[in-house]
């Protein structure tokens, strides 16, 4: 393993805009993508956190355009490449039209784990325009790696050059992960590169990332300071100090990614990303971690706990986009409560 | 009543064969012939099993019997690609044709919303939008008689089983024209949609969101009276229509929870969005030939 390079991708400015409810300003996108720049970071994503076009009552409408938050970094990067991502169903190929002109070099096109065939169109159309073309199958920890596999293969039959396994939920605990990415690592063509994205609910982000290269993996996502969903990504700066002590190479500056962690990010943060009880039951849970502050909002509009709406949405099997169902389901939660009160009321 | 108007379906799928179910208990359209491809496909099996007279040369291969049958509507559950050809052809003939591919040529229907206007003119060609915008496009609808709707969103999640390889190879369609139907039929100013697919097992039934932005302060009483009203129009042809959550009032945000159930003909009951195109393309069918009954009535 030493001396292997591992090609770190950065979450902060794409994850990181869940957490920021989606409102990082121009001048916060710039002064951290330079920043992330000069310490060598390759790939740094920017979009909206649901990926291009996902500005919506849905999800949260931004404070700019996924164009203008792209042409106020692409340009002022001197070796950093950016990268965008889109959900089929949510974004469509005029969107990935308008990245590619914008400049960026690498598209990944998100499905649900076990619904690759949405993403034809768009793999298909990214490949032909020459990029990058990444397929990140999210929620992976809710099907069988022989499964995920064969999800994977239809990705890279449509054009795609790299396979994403995507612990959406950060639910994943390292077999799986060891599981997970060998499979795919044996089954997909050399040629196909193998990519892990963690979030860390319950703790495991570096370790699961670390199991992932062991794996097979060469390109692993993190948020530096860990801003994103949920109890955030994989903390960048700490996954590459261990990796420099494992004798891996990621041509990243540790102490300039740590200082950008702490004078940059931190100060950027709403509230203190870490593993709180909402954000423990995602990872508890298997929930989709975008959910959290949707349903910290719904807990005190409505009275009913976060926690109990996380559990609920995982018994019912929700996916990645559906958070239209966390204000539905408070609201049906909230009548039953006042039901049951007035039941024993009067019983 | 006079006579039923005589049909022709065109794709014997799932959609083509739930429509043939229902269209079989309607009491103004009768479906004569079922077109398919393939001379061993179920569908068309199915069909010869309820009487149906079948073709298996495609469009071309019941073009000779359009007058002979007295076939004056046709349903086109095939593609986008082929269905502008069949509808020259059959047009050609006299036939509406009644579009529930997302080929889109004529005017998007919508029936509690604008399908009595459209009835009104000389219809050759109608589009039946798709079925989230069936699912939602009449709530938005409800919202922007009432009051201006800025914009108009719709989130339709559907069943990892109940989505087809057409729609899934080509989901872009799905939420352009979905979004222009918001705008077109649903007034919204804006109009934007989204489309979920959840592989839950057992799988669940369809769920739609509609939020709408308004302008002004939103007139709460008018318009959860006007949504309530709406809900009652769809559920005429579609009963198992049912507003969960809602009218919620946010600011210049009011929206509405919905499950959509079919009826379980062919398709299953948590095939919603399914079973509300085949059942608001029928509905349009027999507006058609109510407003021609009543001409004929008037003439006679």
């Amino acid at each position: 393993m030493t001396n292997k390079f591992v090609k770190l991708h950065d979450m902060s400015l794409r994850d990181g805009m869940h957490s920021k409810r989606h409102q990082i300003s121009i001048e916060q996108m710039i002064a951290v993508s330079t920043a992330l720049d000069a310490a060598g970071m390759p790939l740094i994503e920017v979009t909206h956190g649901d990926g291009l076009g996902g500005a919506s009552v849905n999800y949260g409408f931004p404070a700019h355009s996924d164009e203008d938050y792209l042409n106020a970094v692409i340009p002022k990067m001197t070796q950093a490449k950016v990268s965008a991502l889109l959900l089929p169903g949510i974004g469509t190929v005029d969107h990935i039209r308008m990245a590619q002109a914008c400049g960026v070099s690498t598209l990944r096109v998100a499905t649900h784990c076990t619904e690759a065939d949405v993403s034809q169109q768009h793999i298909a159309y990214s490949a032909k325009l020459g990029l990058d073309t990444v397929g990140f199958l999210m929620m992976a920890h809710m099907i069988s790696a022989e499964a995920l596999l064969e999800q994977a293969k239809l990705m890279v039959s449509y054009g795609a050059n790299c396979i994403y396994c995507t612990d959406s939920a950060g639910f994943m605990l390292p077999e799986e992960v060891t599981e997970k990415i060998s499979t795919l690592r044996n089954g997909l063509p050399d040629n196909v590169e193998i990519g892990f994205h963690g979030h860390h609910n319950l703790a495991m982000g570096v370790a699961n990332s670390v199991a992932a290269i062991n794996a097979g993996a060469s390109r692993i996502d993190g948020s530096v300071a860990g801003l994103g969903a949920g109890a955030g990504n994989t903390p960048l700066e700490v996954l590459v100090a261990v990796l420099h002590r494992m004798g891996m190479k990621t041509g990243i500056d540790l102490y300039k990614i740590m200082d950008v962690a702490e004078d940059l990010i931190v100060p950027m943060m709403d509230s203190p990303i870490r593993i709180d009880r909402d954000a423990l039951t995602l990872g508890y849970a298997g929930v989709y971690s975008s959910f959290l502050l949707f349903a910290k909002r719904a807990e005190q509009r409505y009275g009913v706990s976060a926690r109990d709406i996380l559990v609920e949405l995982g018994r019912r099997g929700t996916v990645g986009g559906q958070e239209d169902m966390i204000e539905d389901l408070a609201l049906t939660m909230a009548k039953e409560n006042v039901t049951a009160e007035t039941a024993s009321a009067t019983g | 009543m006079s006579k039923k108007l005589r049909a022709v379906i065109i794709g014997p799928g799932n959609i083509g064969t739930d429509l043939l179910i229902k269209m079989l208990r309607s009491e103004w359209v009768e479906p004569v012939w079922m077109v398919g491809i393939d001379p061993e496909s179920d569908g068309l099996k199915r069909a010869a099993e309820m009487g149906i007279k079948v073709c298996s040369e495609g469009v071309d291969g019941v073009l000779p019997f359009i007058k002979a049958d007295d076939i004056t509507i046709a349903f086109d559950a095939t593609s986008a690609y082929v269905h502008a050809e069949n509808s020259r052809k059959l047009n050609e003939l006299g036939v509406t044709m009644i579009d529930l591919t997302p080929a889109a040529i004529g005017p998007y229907c919508i029936p509690p919303v604008n399908l009595a206007a459209l009835s009104q003119g000389n219809i050759q060609n109608v589009n039946m939008v798709t079925c989230g915008g069936q699912a939602t496009i009449p709530m938005v609808a409800a919202v922007s008689r009432v009051q201006s709707v800025s914009y108009g969103e719709i989130i339709a999640t559907v069943s990892s089983r109940s989505i087809g390889p057409g729609t899934r190879a080509n989901i872009d369609e799905f939420t352009r024209t979905t979004a222009s139907a918001v705008e077109k039929v649903g007034g919204a100013k804006q109009g934007k949609a989204i489309i979920v697919i959840n592989p839950a097992e057992p799988p669940l039934i369809m769920r739609d969101t509609i939020h709408c932005l308004v302008e002004g302060e939103a007139d709460q009483a008018a318009i959860t009276a006007s949504v309530h009203d709406m809900v009652g129009e769809v559920q005429r042809y579609v009963p198992g229509y049912r507003l969960v959550n809602g009218p919620v009032f946010d600011g210049q945000r009011v929206s509405m929870y919905m499950e959509v159930e079919g009826l379980g003909d062919y398709l299953p009951k948590y095939a919603g969005n399914l079973d509300i195109m085949t059942a608001a393309a029928l509905r349009t069918a027999e507006m058609i030939a109510q407003k021609l009954t009543e001409a004929s009535a008037i003439t006679a």
